[in-house]
């Protein structure tokens, strides 16, 4: 009986999971918080996410057909659809139209497609787009809407959003604000302490999601489900997220014992802003973090302390973006210095001694 | 005893589908049908190959010697039945490339009559030397598939005066259950040829490991070993590669090997459970190694099962039996899935290796489809090792062999964990072989270019040196000339002047 002449190697068999199996369960995990983050935010976010996420899939297909690869598998593994959508869960909801499609542009073209495409790439591809629209549109991504869910009365209809992601927003003041933490960043400037700032401050809404904030940051709950139950699935491990959001929360916590007028509760920084979104979704992309636990923990910690840093003393209200981009720069030096002992040798590489008995 | 769960430590491995229901619940079976001829390599074990010393034509008994061992590192091989040589010439081997190794062809009578070499009636007696002699003289090698000579680990674990002997009943392999059925089905065999070999390597403490997925197996040898306060039965995690001898090492007795080292310089051996069903045979039966159990499996196989072959039955009769859709074979592989190798055609030969024997479909097969690397580190989390797949094949893929080596190529055991989570299809083992076999090549390349460049300069060096001397020659040619020519005229001129 002859069969397969080409002689392969073990292992013959293997484990079920695939690239796009994986991206889809991400997505799948994301939906929650989406689907709330749109619901709140009403039809502006819905015809941003959509933008968003059709601009990425053009420009990777654009992308494929110049390298004269086959685009349909390519677009079928989800990794474009998973960069824009993390890329739009960051943006500010009512942003418009151009800011998807230039963020989406950035993402897939500058943070992946030139680096040689999946897998490629040393920074995360939705944090590349996602800074740099915060530095060249500062306006944009700093007008933040109002929380306006869908079929509310005072909410914007499907014609009017229309109006607001593809022409622009008429009314700044009367329907947008500021975050907490820009809003807190902005009182310190006037000098006013946080016992006055946070007078209207109510840590449960916040940690439900009915807040400003990007498209779907907000809502601490639904994120760090999805999250838990990624872990569960398997796809991430604890070491990024844990590591994270333990070294925010224990810096936080530090500091607002010391001065709780200067600085944030560990509670407000943990359920303000992209943290949460961040340490499960964004600090865990394979591509682009350590891939030993020990150094997944550093690149953790790394991050968190940064967040840290460029909240309480830096010119932005939030760093997570920036620290991600820091640490992803640090992974290839991580992974050449923190590497798995090998059997039978010690940490240097040399042959274990034989113990003497 | 308390302290070795504390230390034992596993280190990555993968839970693999086991599909061992195929054949683990029935019982082994005895009556393969003799085949009419039998092929048997000269070369069925680690070390060198075996010397024929029966020529064509001659009739033999089963278990009668054909070949004997040669060097310090070999094993003998012996007549699976009874019959007549018909022929000691090359055919292709049990191997990915099928190329042609030394085989005798063996054509049965029929009869399969023993010859049986003498044995005692307590073996105990014998002196632990005569016992690795004896084991060595009936061709056992290590049965879980190294096939590393039986007695050489003997003889190497008394010299080292080894404190435990661990009995690998691990089987982690998917889908094989022979060692599985061993142990229910002949427990107190095994347990005495555990016996006997600590006997021959004047040790007194062993463990039998044994998967905990294979409760039943665990019972039949917890009973058969009860009386001997020596063999301890214990259950160890199901997780692929348990049976990973530095794996089980470490985790029996918390010890680990380091590079290099051969685990009795730290005063551990480990056999598998079949080795020790073979020591059991040779001893009390005076029979040697002809025939083993193996494992029948796979999506294709109409009768899976355990079957009991002799050693050299080709493996399309094997599959015959065990009626084997070839129309939906998509892959052969011979040992386990993980760790087995894929053969191209049917028409080779079962020997002392061959653990199991799979048809799989294609349905069963990883997926060929390659995607790029997505840097998941799932093979780094499995590895157990501890290597980084990843950035190997990077550099090898890049040709950048030193790289790989850095990385700790040589340190790769091939055990397919990291083929096997890799969620990209990407075929990390092979990449591995590939570049193991390529670093050997170019090693060979470079001695014989070293080789040819010292051969060359030797011979320049000894050119130069016969010129000189020439020259020097030469020159004392021509001195002795002038000498002698100054000589004749002085004497000429004496003459004169006389």
């Amino acid at each position: 009986m002859m069969v397969n002449m080409k002689p392969r190697s073990g292992a013959h068999i293997g484990a079920k999971a695939s690239v796009s199996h994986i991206m889809w369960q991400v997505m799948l995990a994301l939906t929650p918080a989406t689907v709330f983050g749109l619901w709140l935010f009403g039809w502006p976010a819905i015809n941003l996410f959509i933008v968003t996420v059709l601009s990425a899939i053009f420009f990777e297909a654009v992308c494929i057909r110049l390298q004269g690869r086959p685009v349909k598998p390519v677009i079928m593994d989800g990794s474009a659809l998973l960069t824009a959508w993390l890329l739009a869960m960051t943006l500010p909801p009512w942003a418009p139209w151009w800011i998807g499609v230039v963020g989406s542009g950035l993402a897939i073209i500058l943070g992946k497609q030139v680096y040689g495409g999946l897998g490629q790439n040393l920074f995360n591809p939705a944090m590349i787009a996602r800074v740099a629209l915060l530095i060249s549109f500062p306006i944009e991504m700093t007008t933040w809407a109002n929380v306006s869910p869908l079929f509310f009365s005072n909410s914007p209809g499907l014609i009017e959003s229309w109006h607001i992601t593809f022409a622009g927003l008429d009314n700044l003041d009367a329907s947008t604000g500021a975050t907490i933490l820009g809003y807190v960043k902005t009182e310190f400037s006037q000098n006013h302490l946080l016992a006055t700032s946070l007078k209207e401050y109510s840590g449960l809404l916040n940690f439900i999601g009915w807040a400003r904030g990007s498209l779907g940051e907000t809502s601490v709950i639904l994120l760090v489900l999805g999250g838990v139950w990624l872990m569960r699935q398997g796809i991430i491990q604890w070491y990024i997220p844990v590591s994270l959001l333990g070294t925010v929360f224990l810096l936080a916590s530090i500091f607002h014992v010391l001065d709780d007028q200067h600085y944030l509760s560990p509670l407000m920084h943990l359920g303000s802003g992209g943290v949460i979104l961040v340490a499960f979704f964004i600090a865990t992309d394979y591509v682009t973090s350590p891939n030993t636990p020990t150094g997944q923990v550093v690149f953790g910690a790394g991050c968190g302390l940064l967040i840290f840093v460029i909240r309480t003393w830096g010119a932005y209200p939030e760093g997570s973006g920036f620290a991600v981009l820091l640490m992803n720069s640090a992974t290839p030096l991580i992974d050449y210095y923190i590497r798995p002992r090998i059997y039978g040798r010690d940490r240097q590489g040399k042959p274990l001694e034989i113990p003497k008995s | 005893m308390l302290s070795f769960f504390t230390k034992s430590r596993i280190r990555g491995g993968v839970h693999a589908e086991s599909y061992k229901e195929l054949t683990a619940s029935d019982e082994i079976v005895t009556n393969f049908p003799l085949p009419k001829t039998l092929y048997i390599p000269l070369q069925q074990h680690v070390g060198k190959p075996a010397e024929p010393l029966i020529r064509v034509g001659d009739k033999v008994l089963k278990g009668q010697l054909l070949a004997y061992s040669q060097g310090m590192i070999s094993a003998p091989v012996h007549a699976p039945s009874s019959g007549i040589i018909l022929d000691v010439n090359d055919y292709p081997a049990p191997h990915p490339s099928a190329l042609p190794i030394r085989m005798m062809v063996l054509e049965t009578d029929g009869l399969d009559e023993w010859f049986t070499s003498p044995v005692v009636d307590d073996p105990f007696q014998l002196s632990p030397e005569d016992i690795s002699l004896r084991v060595g003289a009936a061709g056992i090698v290590g049965l879980g598939g190294a096939t590393f000579p039986t007695a050489v680990k003997l003889n190497m674990g008394r010299e080292n005066k080894i404190d435990t002997l661990i009995i690998n009943g691990a089987e982690c392999e998917p889908y094989l259950s022979c060692d599985d059925r061993l142990m229910q089905e002949r427990a107190e065999q095994i347990i005495d040829g555990v016996r006997l070999m600590l006997h021959g390597m004047e040790s007194d403490h062993a463990v039998v490991a044994i998967e905990d997925n294979k409760p039943q197996a665990f019972y039949a040898m917890q009973k058969a070993a009860r009386p001997y306060s020596v063999i301890k039965v214990i259950q160890i995690p199901t997780r692929y590669p348990m049976g990973w001898d530095r794996q089980l090492i470490r985790y029996v007795t918390g010890r680990e090997v380091p590079v290099g080292c051969r685990s009795s310089e730290i005063g551990v051996t480990i056999h598998n459970v079949g080795t020790a069903h073979a020591v059991h045979k040779a001893l009390r039966y005076g029979q040697a190694l002809v025939n083993r159990v193996l494992t029948v499996s796979g999506g294709a196989v109409g009768r899976p099962m355990n079957v009991e072959v002799p050693l050299g039955t080709l493996i399309s009769e094997v599959f015959a039996f065990c009626e084997v859709k070839s129309e939906q074979t998509a892959r052969i592989i011979m040992g386990g899935p993980m760790m087995g190798e894929s053969l191209p055609h049917t028409c080779l030969p079962t020997v002392k290796a061959t653990s199991g024997l799979l048809a799989l479909t294609e349905s069963e097969l990883k997926s060929n489809d390659v995607h790029p690397c997505i840097r998941c580190a799932a093979c780094v989390t499995v590895c157990p090792a501890g290597l980084r797949p990843l950035d190997m094949a990077n550099n090898i893929r890049m040709n950048q062999l030193d790289a790989a080596v850095d990385l700790g190529l040589k340190d790769c055991i091939s055990c397919g964990c990291c083929s096997y989570i890799c969620p990209s299809n990407i075929p990390l083992v092979q990449y591995f072989k590939y570049a193991s076999g390529e670093v050997v090549a170019r090693q060979q390349a470079q001695h014989k270019s070293e080789q040819t460049k010292r051969l060359m300069d030797d011979r320049n060096a000894r050119l130069e040196r016969i010129a000189k001397q020439q020259e020097e020659e030469e020159k004392a040619r021509i001195a002795a000339k002038v000498e002698r020519e100054r000589l004749k005229a002085e004497q000429a001129a004496q003459e004169v002047s006389v």
